[in-house]
């Protein structure tokens, strides 16, 4: 029991780590054509994130591997469910990782705009989807007792769905302005800190809504309503989100991005927490829901990956830590790669 | 078509065209490393250069073998969700522990690697590249032990309809394991060193940065003596837990199709699955198969026709695979050999070169077909005697799987033409192609007037 349950948390837990991390290179991405008006500009925002965006992916690995490892029902599931979804993001993903490195390579401008391209749908593409499809696995998607989905890509794409699309974007957009506004400088760095201010209140809006909608939309709020001190996690946002905006005031860039990474984990922590036990629910019938106890691994995978992640997830974040405190500071144009 | 088939040639293209990339990645990484501890200890400005210039041509081929991993991870979940739910408890739990302790360290390192020349002092960004080696190289081990376990399933029991481990020790340190991961990754370290060789022997034949390419041909040449041999001897042991644990696969390796002693290997034999037996044999050396699987020239060797008709892989092209495989491994033991013969003069022997530069796809076709037989052998089996690959397809309807096989086909088009075409481009223009390296260049008096050094 506590196995599974601590397997749940450590589940979301990751997830919300690529949300972090991953989310300011989408969100960078998603902002690219907008902020970055000369070439400089779009080769300082690609530097911004070039030495650590290949580190920042592998979290979204690891939320894979680890779903696949502890719950593999889930896994099993989810991306055949989800097939049409996931697939659009792996292609976006293909293509925007390979745009930074192919990018500089040769100088034809037809060349750089096919990559400019694909960096920004490459961005801002995945933005959405993992909102819309975490939307509706808050909500519940439609697959029957034997696992098999029973909707197609447009079913996902319902008005709450698309909601938590819009959520994510913004959230994602906020954190990579901050970023921009941390690596940049000059004129680049003025729309970033401006396109922050602008987005601020939107994602405010939009994250009440968000909030709202899913007591309509969803039965997260029933764990909530059981045990109150839950309600702590969308405190927790909250006042990751004003904190952001109070650092943005004071031009505390550092602090700013972190407080807003505190509202990115708030935020996938807000449906976790809701969802206990179920990691994947069924909208057709709640019988049918997977669960961290219906659709865990053995206690001795569970047991083994446990101390897997108890040994290595310090180590990462340690030699992660290490590596943005080496690229924290402002690009140069001789530190640029790409 | 249905969504097994299609799942299995997006499988087959998706993984075939990411292992196009990952061996050089494995080898070369090991190479740059070795030419920037060269650079750290000897302060030899032609090894910075050295390990630039090969790095280019890394980063490109890395590039595509990343984005292109990212879908495998996933396509067992997407398109083998009943494969997925069955082994999980087992298979998922190897893949996660790729990803969090050793692909992190690949990657995170990487980026610290090409953006930290100025940050780090000469010594770590060494270092940093050792570890983008051994991150790269452990998590190969870790995916060929996942392989190993869908080969040969070891340590677990069957519980509730799935397969639940149960020793945990057994699964990791299998000699079907070991085996595979030495053999695979001799195997990326001869390709790195032919690919260093043949691009070396290019610039040598135009006779253009004579020294540089001397040095590096010489050092690709080193690793192609130590690996290539490494290959065929642990290609040999691979031979023997096969015959141990996978009959069916060694019996069409080898299109033996009556069990007997004394058995025999043939060095051409054209199989006719409809009939049961070769349609073509030439070559027949008795004894030999016996001797090589079980070190006895009269012990039994079992041929297809022990098993049912729906156990036996495709015997064709798992045979043909295996011995243009083990052709190919044969010519690349000879070519380091030579190289080695001939080291002191390779200006002078401009066939050698030209050999060499052409031998650079080799050992490319050499580990797709290994593939090939490693995992058609396998057939009709996802896990060898325990679940039929049929049986693993996701419910997912088939035009999906259609749309994402066209896309898949298409994106990786373009991926592949614009990788090659780049790392054939930078190959091509040699290390002075920009100002930076040539200003070095002329600052460390680098001699391309200098004969070769001896």
């Amino acid at each position: 029991m506590e196995l599974q349950t601590t397997w749940f948390f450590l589940w979301g837990l990751i997830w919300a780590l690529f949300f972090v991390t991953g989310g300011y290179d989408l969100g960078i991405g998603s902002l690219y054509p907008f902020l970055g008006k000369t070439e400089l500009d779009k080769r300082m925002m690609i530097n911004a994130k070039g030495p650590l965006w290949d580190g920042n992916q592998v979290w979204l690995l690891t939320a894979g591997g680890v779903t696949f490892a502890a719950f593999p029902q889930v896994y099993a599931t989810m991306f055949s469910s989800l097939y049409a979804a996931l697939m659009l993001i792996l292609f976006a993903l293909i293509i925007r990782g390979v745009s930074f490195e192919f990018r500089h390579q040769l100088d034809d401008p037809r060349w750089v705009k096919v990559w400019d391209t694909c960096i920004f749908i490459g961005s801002i593409a995945p933005a959405i989807l993992f909102g819309v499809a975490f939307a509706n696995i808050f909500k519940g998607i439609p697959f029957d007792g034997q696992g098999i989905y029973q909707g197609t890509l447009f079913t996902l794409l319902n008005p709450y769905g698309l909601l938590g699309g819009v959520l994510f974007l913004l959230l994602f957009m906020q954190h990579g302005t901050l970023w921009l506004a941390i690596r940049t400088t000059g004129d680049l760095q003025e729309r970033a800190v401006g396109t922050a201010k602008t987005l601020w209140p939107v994602l405010l809006a939009v994250a009440v809504i968000f909030l709202i909608a899913s007591w309509f939309a969803t039965d997260l709020y029933e764990n909530y309503l059981a045990h109150p001190a839950y309600f702590l996690v969308i405190v927790l946002a909250v006042v990751g989100l004003i904190g952001t905006r109070l650092f943005m005031s004071k031009q505390a860039w550092f602090k700013a991005w972190f407080a807003s990474a505190l509202t990115i984990i708030g935020c996938t922590f807000f449906g976790v927490v809701g969802l206990f036990p179920a990691l994947f629910p069924s909208s057709i019938n709640p019988r049918f829901d997977l669960t961290a106890f219906n659709a865990s691994s053995s206690p001795l995978t569970l047991k083994i990956m446990l101390t897997v992640v108890i040994i290595f997830v310090p180590i990462v974040l340690a030699y992660q830590i290490w590596a943005y405190n080496l690229f924290k500071t402002k690009v140069t144009e001789e530190d640029m790669v790409y | 078509m249905d969504a097994l088939i299609l799942s299995r040639i997006q499988f087959a293209a998706t993984t075939m065209f990411h292992f196009l990339f990952v061996p050089l990645t494995l080898g070369l990484s090991f190479i740059m490393a070795y030419m920037e501890t060269k650079y750290v200890k000897t302060g030899d400005e032609m090894y910075l250069k050295m390990t630039k210039f090969w790095g280019k041509l890394f980063l490109i081929n890395f590039a595509v073998g990343v984005v292109t991993g990212i879908t495998l991870e996933f396509q067992f979940g997407t398109n083998w969700s009943q494969y997925s739910a069955y082994v999980g408890d087992i298979f998922g739990s190897l893949l996660a522990i790729e990803a969090t302790a050793t692909f992190f360290l690949e990657s995170t390192f990487i980026g610290i690697w090409i953006f930290g020349w100025k940050k780090l002092s000469k010594k770590a960004h060494a270092a940093v590249m050792w570890l983008v080696f051994a991150g790269s190289n452990l998590s190969a081990v870790w995916i060929l032990i996942a392989n190993a376990w869908m080969q040969s399933p070891v340590g677990f029991t069957m519980r509730d309809g799935r397969a639940e481990l149960v020793d945990f020790g057994a699964v990791i340190t299998q000699k079907f394991a070991i085996v595979k991961f030495i053999h695979t990754a001799s195997a990326a370290y001869t390709l790195a060193a032919f690919f260093v060789m043949g691009i070396s022997a290019y610039h040598l034949l135009k006779k253009k940065n004579v020294e540089f390419f001397t040095r590096s041909f010489r050092i690709g040449l080193g690793f192609a003596i130590i690996f290539s041999l490494t290959v065929f001897i642990l290609g040999d042991m691979n031979g023997v837990v096969v015959g141990e644990k996978q009959p069916t696969k060694l019996a069409a390796m080898e299109s033996l199709w009556e069990t007997q002693r004394k058995a025999p290997v043939y060095l051409f034999a054209w199989p006719d699955p409809e009939n049961e037996r070769n349609a073509v044999e030439i070559g027949r050396i008795p004894g030999l198969l016996s001797f090589l699987i079980f070190h006895d020239i009269n012990a039994e060797v079992r041929g297809l026709n022990d098993f049912p008709r729906d156990e036996r892989p495709p015997v064709l092209l798992t045979s043909f695979a295996f011995k243009g495989m083990v052709g190919i491994g044969v010519l690349l033991i000879l070519l380091p050999i030579i190289g080695w013969v001939k080291r002191k003069k390779l200006l002078e022997n401009p066939l050698y070169l030209k050999i060499m530069m052409y031998a650079i796809p080799l050992p490319y076709l050499a580990i797709q077909l290994g593939w090939i037989v490693t995992e058609f052998g396998r057939q009709p089996w996802i896990v060898y005697g325990l679940m039929r690959t049929s049986e693993a397809v996701s419910p997912v309807p088939p035009h999906q799987v259609l749309i994402s096989l066209g896309g898949f086909i298409l994106v990786y088009s373009i991926l592949g033409l614009a990788g090659f075409s780049l790392i054939a481009k930078y190959a091509k223009q040699g290390p002075d192609s920009d100002g930076e390296d040539a200003a070095d260049d002329a600052a460390a008096g680098d001699g391309d007037v200098q004969p070769a050094v001896s």
